[in-house]
């Protein structure tokens, strides 16, 4: 199933402006003149439309904001040259405390500015929730996310499938993916792709990412889990459809099974794991995580962090 | 047997593990034993007992509580230094740091940073100064404020004792759970944290208390609200929050606390626990702290900047109103820190447009500060140099701030070192900068003569620029994904920007150097730089009407205020430096060691506590409470100091204004003139 995003009608995703892509550029170019590399940072490189938009929202936040911190700098410097104590000549006034042009000034302009700022927040916080499917004509592909002392454990249910620290997703398609963790809270992350939520035991949380081009990300945990955080990390492979059902079946013919007993053993604390797959999964081992950490109390049905709203 | 002596404390709790770690604990108890010797050396021990330890003069609890911040700022900035070094080489090996241990800096880097070098140093600040900034001659509560600054003491010996005996917590300064819960973390180390953070978290609620009510009670006669100084606005905001936002911290450790120690399931995986209840509660306190720490720095700038700008302060009900703002927006913004905790776009947009609202107030301060310089004559003292780089360097902060506070932004640079480097660009250029101009400013008030100024700036050069070179990078290494509080790193383009990173701590340690040259070069050359009148910076505020020091009694007459600067208004008029025509007997509460009883036993409380020692813990308690009975039951607490003692200490600072300088600014090539009435329009 090849399928073509129509992202713009559904007004999810805006395609940035030609004005934003060159004050990217110019920033951009600003930044790598002062040899950051910055510009190959998966944050200003993004690879999916997800990322780009939150790019975009940065952009433009800090070119309004430019506004007020201009001023700032430009007033300080003049000031402090200018009123010197030892230029006499500069017009010395030691009771002016109030005026009320300016004080109008100084309320009004933030003031308009974070309104301004405050609308686009409302704007974009809706469109970006990481909770909404990124094009509601498209079945996603599903993938449940398991994060493990120290390691992230991918399932895809239609598949049948399971994979240690690797990642595969087939280029524009929508992926959905659904987070719970099986020991402290942490955080999934790529950021070539999208910004991060929340892994909690007994809890799902849900990431919607879509990678627009081929190629292979970092992902990882990033918040502090113990001692092994530093090496919880994984590749995410963005590929055609045709090598991406290569993968799968690559997945499938590992031969061991993901079962009740294997993920016993898999969810110890371990570090720097490599990948592996998994020809089969436990059912509803996702659910199953989950409800392990619920209790009977009929009237406290398991934590989920997100209200899921009707919309 | 043993166990029930000694709880879980057992002879391998000392650090002979790791060399580093041995190390560590061999320059704490050297340090403490080095201090003892000096102590004894000079035969002082009977001043420091009876003259500090059980002092509770406000202006010695101020001092007191900024001698334990600049030791702590040195423990915390070891830790951050270590931090930088083990990231400049960390890409693709492990360091010199194991996990355990760099884990331990980062988490005991922002405790002692938040809790004991910011708090203290704000509340000796504000002990120093806010009372003879009002005409009083006390606060409200002396021996409470003697108990607030013991427990607080307390609290950072338990962090420094957990270097020496056990490890410290690896779960961050926010020890969120469940990995701070028993289950995964079990040692000693989350608990030193948690004790250290309830017992001087008492402290600080008290001393919120005591600041209040000092504002709202003890002003002296035409000190209305609205002729109060600035810094004492921001006090008076600053104690509101402190208590209402301090409880919330008590109540998440407390609660944590039973979790770990009791078996209870506040916030644990299982039986019903939630740790988004600590999340919640934690930042309930956590984000006013912020406003806590930065309201009463804006406080110092705003003294700073009119002082040295020979100028009244710009737009003085604007900054009132907008350090009011603040205050209550501070309270609504907490669920900023956890965007990605997974509530819904709704209420992240509430959280995050109330967090942009907060720009707007902060924005007419900047502006404020900026017009009061406007047609000013400004002298570039190192405390208006602090003033300076704050006020160019913070709106980058708030730049950063208001894109953290945007969700989609948020969900992208959460947990970086972007979010590092924006709240280090608030808390050294916004807080710590703030303090240092305050202690530079008002160390003749204190001490009775002035910092040396070369070494002074000197050390703002040095912060500074070693500010920009050691957060900038972490902006970009945000841009590039770099996750916080990692150990080590397989990244190769994050490298340079970690080792420019480490550079810039460096030259901020070189900033901490000068700041001790200048303390002892200013020791040395004290006979020189005597700050006579009491009054070194042609100051506008009522703590320039005392003597430097001040007398035990702050104001032998309590003065008369009639306008906005009110010491400005009283030299313009000519009734500055008035000899009274009598003096009265003055009430002035006598010394006593049950506040630093009540410290010491919270200190064995919480060293009980961790280490599961529950005879101790019980002994300790009945001891604060006995001495509370004890303290309570005393109806003599205060000496009478007789009218003649009055006028012989008074007598003696008008022979010493005889022979000072009229104005001590005068000699400035900046000086714009003496206070001269406002002239008629």
């Amino acid at each position: 199933m090849n399928v073509r995003l129509q992202i713009e009608p559904q007004g999810v995703i805006v395609r940035p402006a030609l004005a934003y892509r060159s004050l990217a550029f110019a920033l951009g170019a600003a930044l790598l003149c002062g040899g950051c590399g910055v510009l190959d940072g998966p944050v200003l490189d993004p690879h999916g439309p997800v990322t780009l938009a939150e790019r975009d929202l940065l952009f433009k936040a800090v070119a309004i904001m430019m506004i007020v911190i201009v001023p700032v700098f430009i007033m300080a410097a003049l000031f402090m040259w200018r009123y010197r104590g030892t230029n006499k000549t500069a017009r010395y006034t030691p009771n002016l405390a109030y005026y009320w042009p300016a004080e109008i000034l100084v309320w009004g302009v933030p003031a308009a500015i974070i309104v301004w700022l405050g609308l686009h927040l409302w704007h974009y916080t809706y469109k970006l929730d990481p909770y909404n499917a990124l094009d509601p004509s498209v079945k996603p592909l599903e993938v449940q996310a398991i994060a493990q002392d120290w390691k992230w454990l991918f399932v895809y249910p239609e598949q049948n499938i399971a994979v240690v620290n690797e990642l595969a997703i087939p280029v524009s398609t929508p992926i959905s993916i659904t987070i719970t963790s099986d020991t402290v809270m942490n955080s999934l992350v790529i950021p070539a792709l999208g910004g991060q939520i929340y892994a909690m035991a007994g809890m799902q949380t849900r990431l919607n990412l879509l990678a627009d081009k081929p190629g292979t990300f970092w992902g990882r945990n990033v918040q502090y889990s113990g001692t092994g955080f530093a090496n919880q990390q994984f590749q995410t492979i963005a590929t055609s459809k045709e090598e991406f059902d290569a993968w799968v079946e690559k997945a499938k013919q590992s031969g061991s099974a993901l079962d009740a007993e294997t993920y016993q053993e898999l969810a110890k604390p371990s570090e720097k794991v490599p990948v592996t797959y998994y020809s089969g999964v436990e059912p509803d081992l996702f659910d199953k995580i989950i409800a392990k950490y619920a209790h009977n109390d009929a009237e406290l049905t398991p934590h989920t962090a997100h209200a899921e709203e009707a919309e | 047997m043993e166990q029930e002596l000694f709880g879980r404390l057992t002879i391998d709790s000392l650090p002979f593990y790791s060399a580093i770690a041995a190390s560590g604990a061999a320059v704490t108890v050297l340090g403490a034993l080095s201090v003892m010797a000096v102590i004894t050396y000079f035969g002082a021990w009977r001043l420091v007992l009876f003259d500090w330890v059980s002092s509770i003069d406000h202006k010695k609890i101020g001092i007191m509580y900024v001698m334990v911040a600049l030791v702590m700022l040195m423990r915390g900035f070891i830790d951050a230094a270590m931090m930088r070094s083990q990231q400049a080489i960390a890409y693709n090996n492990e360091g010199y740091l194991p996990p355990d241990h760099f884990d331990q800096i980062f988490s005991s880097h922002g405790t002692i940073m938040i809790f004991f070098m910011a708090m203290p140093f704000l509340s000796g600040l504000i002990n120093l100064i806010m009372p003879q900034q009002i005409g009083s001659r006390d606060v409200a509560f002396p021996f409470m404020n003697s108990i607030s600054l013991w427990l607080t003491t307390a609290g950072a010996g338990l962090v420094l004792v957990s270097l020496v005996i056990g490890k410290f917590s690896t779960a961050g300064w926010t020890g969120y759970p469940p990995y701070s819960g028993s289950q995964f973390t079990p040692g000693v180390g989350v608990d030193y944290w948690l004790w250290a953070v309830l017992v001087s978290g008492v402290g600080s609620t008290m001393s919120g208390i005591n600041f209040l009510v000092t504002i709202i009670k003890c002003r002296a006669p035409g000190m209305t609200m609205f002729r109060l100084p600035l810094f004492t606005w921001t006090v008076f905001v600053t104690s509101i929050l402190m208590i209402f936002a301090f409880p919330a911290l008590t109540v998440a450790c407390g609660a944590l606390m039973l979790d770990r120690t009791f078996g209870f399931h506040f916030f644990t995986n299982e039986a019903g626990g939630n740790m988004m209840n600590y999340i919640n509660l934690f930042w309930l306190w956590g984000h006013p702290e912020v406003y806590i720490l930065i309201l009463p720095a804006f406080g110092v700038f705003s003294e700073v900047v009119a002082t040295f700008s020979q100028k009244r302060l710009f737009g003085y009900i604007s900054l009132v109103l907008a350090t009011m703002a603040i205050g209550i927006l501070s309270f609504t913004v907490w669920l900023h820190h956890f965007f990605t905790m997974g509530s819904s776009a709704r209420v992240n947009s509430f959280f995050g447009t109330m967090t942009t609202i907060i720009a707007v107030p902060t924005g007419v301060k900047v502006f404020d500060w900026l017009l009061t310089m406007y047609r000013g004559r400004i002298i570039f003292k190192p405390p208006m140099l602090y003033t300076l780089g704050f006020l160019v360097t913070f709106v980058i902060g708030g730049l950063s701030g208001v894109l953290l506070a945007l969700p989609p932004i948020d969900y992208l640079m959460h947990n970086t070192t972007f979010l590092i480097a924006h709240f280090h660009n608030m808390i050294i250029p916004g807080v710590l900068f703030g303090y240092l101009a305050g202690y530079m400013f008002w160390f003749p008030k204190a001490f009775g003569f002035k910092l040396n100024e070369w070494w002074g700036a000197a050390s703002f050069w040095c912060w500074i620029i070693g500010f920009y070179l050691a957060f900038m990078p972490l902006y970009v290494l945000g841009l590039l994904g770099m996750p916080r509080r990692m150990e080590h790193y397989e990244i190769a383009a994050w490298q340079p920007h970690l080792i420019i990173a480490a550079i810039g701590a460096f030259i901020i340690f070189l900033g901490i150097v000068c700041l001790g040259v200048q303390l002892a070069v200013s020791i040395r050359d004290r006979k020189q730089a005597l700050d006579l009148t009491g009054d070194p910076w042609n100051g506008r505020t009522l703590e320039w009407a005392t003597s430097s020091p001040a007398a035990p009694y702050n104001f032998a007459v309590l003065p008369q205020v009639q306008s906005i600067d009110a010491w400005w208004d009283m030299k313009a008029r000519g009734v500055a430096y008035e000899r009274p025509k009598q003096y009265e007997d003055i009430a002035i509460p006598k010394n006593t060691f049950i506040g630093a009883v009540i410290g010491g036993a919270g200190f064995v409380l919480g060293f009980a506590m961790v280490w599961w020692i529950w005879w101790l813990a019980i002994l300790s308690l009945a001891v604060i409470f006995a001495a509370i009975v004890i303290r309570a039951s005393d109806d003599d607490t205060d000496y009478v100091m007789p009218a003649s003692e009055v006028k012989k200490i008074e007598d003696a600072r008008f022979a010493q204004l005889a022979k000072a300088p009229k104005n001590e600014m005068a000699d400035d090539p900046g000086f714009a003139g003496d206070p001269a009435p406002e002239p008629a329009t």
